[in-house]
């Protein structure tokens, strides 16, 4: 009963707070609306009882990709912009599109019957996620830990380069008039 | 924990949420609000994931591990994404979707 009362408390509020993200008119509100979808995503984790991906939740999603959108806020608008929305026309038929969609995955998933299966649950603290993530084998996940290592690094030295850019071209238009 | 709980409830939450974050992406004009929606629609498949781990498959860890790749690839894109937006708002000086009508500048 008290399990049930905090999933409905948690589903609402991700509800809520995700249809709050996508229509409120001030940008910097969005994303504490995101915010909040984020810390009750991570509260399901936590009901499920895989802690480790809970607190990855709270510390990348909610700590980290929600300040840099807060940041990327500040930088490219002004603190009570109002966001440009698109016309009713646009408005009236992306949401016709969205219903229709949403209502054909619910009534092919309804019809669908998933067995739950009743295999005793393998360990998710820490200490089994630590290993799982540096054995290999059948259960180990050691390849696409480095792969993503890799492409988080990529993507770190992509995006600097990208953002700067325009320093370059200022630099090499100095380096002109001098000549 | 998630005894009285069926599978159901956490699939119909994360469609629910998949397709409001559709909606953002149709309707919003502005660059970090269509991100905002692409984090939303990226969240509601790691519940999926998570959900169809812990009760389809209990003994294996795959879909955990699923999710938690895809958070660090919502990371990365998060970056690169906001980099590129910051540089379009440069040399645009806005990041209105209507008003980024040129690749080449």
């Amino acid at each position: 009963m008290n399990s049930e009362l905090m999933f409905f408390i948690l589903a609402g509020m991700i509800l809520i707070f995700s249809v709050m993200t996508v229509t409120t008119r001030r940008i910097l509100r969005a994303a504490v609306y995101l915010l909040f979808v984020l810390i009750s995503t991570a509260g399901l984790y936590f009901m499920l009882n895989y802690n480790f991906l809970a607190a990855v939740q709270l510390t990348v999603y909610a700590g980290g990709i929600v300040v840099l959108i807060i940041f990327s806020i500040l930088l490219t608008s002004h603190i009570s912009e109002r966001a440009v929305v698109a016309g009713w026309k646009q408005n009236l038929l992306s949401a016709l599109s969205v219903v229709a969609g949403a209502a054909l995955t619910l009534i092919t998933m309804f019809n669908y019957t998933f067995t739950a299966s009743s295999e005793p649950a393998s360990g998710s603290s820490v200490k089994d996620v630590g290993t799982a993530l540096v054995s290999y084998g059948d259960n180990g996940f050691a390849l696409p830990f480095e792969v993503i290592s890799i492409l988080l690094l990529a993507a770190m030295i992509g995006a600097i380069i990208v953002a700067r850019r325009e320093k370059l071209k200022i630099e090499e238009k100095e380096i002109r008039r001098e000549n | 924990m998630t005894g009285t709980i069926p599978l159901m409830y956490f699939l119909v939450i994360s469609t629910l949420m998949f397709f409001i974050g559709i909606y953002g992406f149709l309707t919003r004009r502005n660059l970090i609000t269509m991100l905002m929606s692409i984090e939303l629609i990226l969240n509601s498949v790691n519940i999926n994931f998570v959900a169809f781990n812990k009760y389809l498959y209990p003994q294996h860890l795959s879909g955990h591990f699923f999710s938690l790749i895809v958070i660090a690839v919502a990371a990365a894109e998060a970056a690169v994404a906001i980099a590129i937006i910051i540089n379009i708002y440069r040399n645009f000086k806005s990041i209105d979707v209507d008003k980024v009508d040129q690749m080449r500048y």
